[in-house]
């Protein structure tokens, strides 16, 4: 009987594969660039349909918050023992300083706790990792998230 | 043209609408704004591209923070005149239900004026209004005369 050599890498595996298919984060062109044991780093390649300022080319916050959104959801998979559906419940995100225009942005995330239905999550984005951060965020989410309830919270829709 | 210039022009045609065309991102989410009852409202028409989670089908958690970001900055802007775009501090976002795939309107409400700061208030909903998917409170730095 073969034993699994590595349930973790498999796991993170699991996750990357779900999170890479996650639709939103394709359109956005997101690339997981790491998924590692309660950490996830993702690059969001500078594209010009997510300019928020067409005078300066500076991309729009919200594609920030959507980067900084998926790559915390990712590190609370990478912490998870089995894939289980998340919600976000909060995101609080503080704009440091402008991302410069044409360049690519990176967010990493750390989920540094979880409880039996809570995971807590930091993270940054940046440019390059010598660098001064663009904006840094902390959220929650809620684990174990099922369909059933959603329905019902959506008023049964 | 400016964005100044556009915001200006929308004011001047009270057509809000005009506040979006300029903005790329707005585009790629398939933002639209119009006034209701006075209060200027932000939809974001689904599309596929917006799942965040293929298996309910929900919206993507950021993409409802963007709408909610980005409704907030247009009721700054069509309640005050600004000589700067309005720059986001911080944005705190409580995702209260999960959003199916249907459309998605916002509404923020100023609840701070200053000269250099403005505190917005927003809440985003999809069914209806008494139902709230998603609520946000966010400081912007702005600039106004005195």
């Amino acid at each position: 009987m073969t034993t699994d050599p590595d349930p973790i890498e498999r796991r993170l595996a699991l996750a990357r594969r779900f999170t890479e298919q996650v639709p939103h984060n394709q359109a956005l062109g997101l690339v997981v660039e790491a998924l590692r044991d309660r950490t996830a780093r993702f690059r969001l390649p500078y594209h010009p349909k997510l300019i928020g300022n067409p005078a300066t080319g500076v991309l729009h916050g919200g594609a920030i918050t959507s980067l900084l959104d998926g790559c915390a959801g990712a590190a609370v998979f990478a912490t998870l023992t089995e894939l289980q559906p998340i919600a976000t419940l909060d995101l609080r995100i503080d704009y440091l300083r402008p991302a410069e225009p044409g360049r690519d942005v990176v967010a990493e995330a750390t989920c540094h706790h979880t409880s039996k239905h809570v995971a807590f999550v930091r993270a940054l984005a940046f440019h390059a990792d010598d660098e001064a951060p663009i904006a840094t965020a902390v959220g929650t989410f809620m684990i174990g998230t099922k369909l059933g309830t959603n329905r019902a919270a959506r008023g049964g829709a | 043209m400016t964005m100044l210039a556009h915001i200006d022009a929308a004011r001047a045609d009270g057509d809000p609408q005009r506040l979006l065309a300029a903005i790329p991102y707005a585009q790629f989410l398939g933002l639209s704004a119009a006034l209701v009852d006075g209060q200027l409202i932000t939809t974001m028409r689904y599309a596929p591209h917006l799942v965040g989670n293929p298996a309910l089908p929900a919206i993507h958690g950021g993409t409802l923070g963007a709408l909610l970001e980005s409704a907030a900055v247009f009721s700054l802007l069509w309640a005050a005149e600004t000589a700067l775009l309005p720059k986001t501090i911080t944005i705190t976002v409580d995702y209260l239900r999960s959003a199916g795939p249907h459309d998605t309107s916002a509404c923020g409400i100023v609840t701070r004026l200053g000269r250099r700061v403005a505190a917005v208030r927003v809440e985003a909903w999809q069914a209806t209004r008494a139902q709230p998917v998603a609520t946000a409170n966010a400081h912007f730095l702005i600039k106004r005369e005195a």
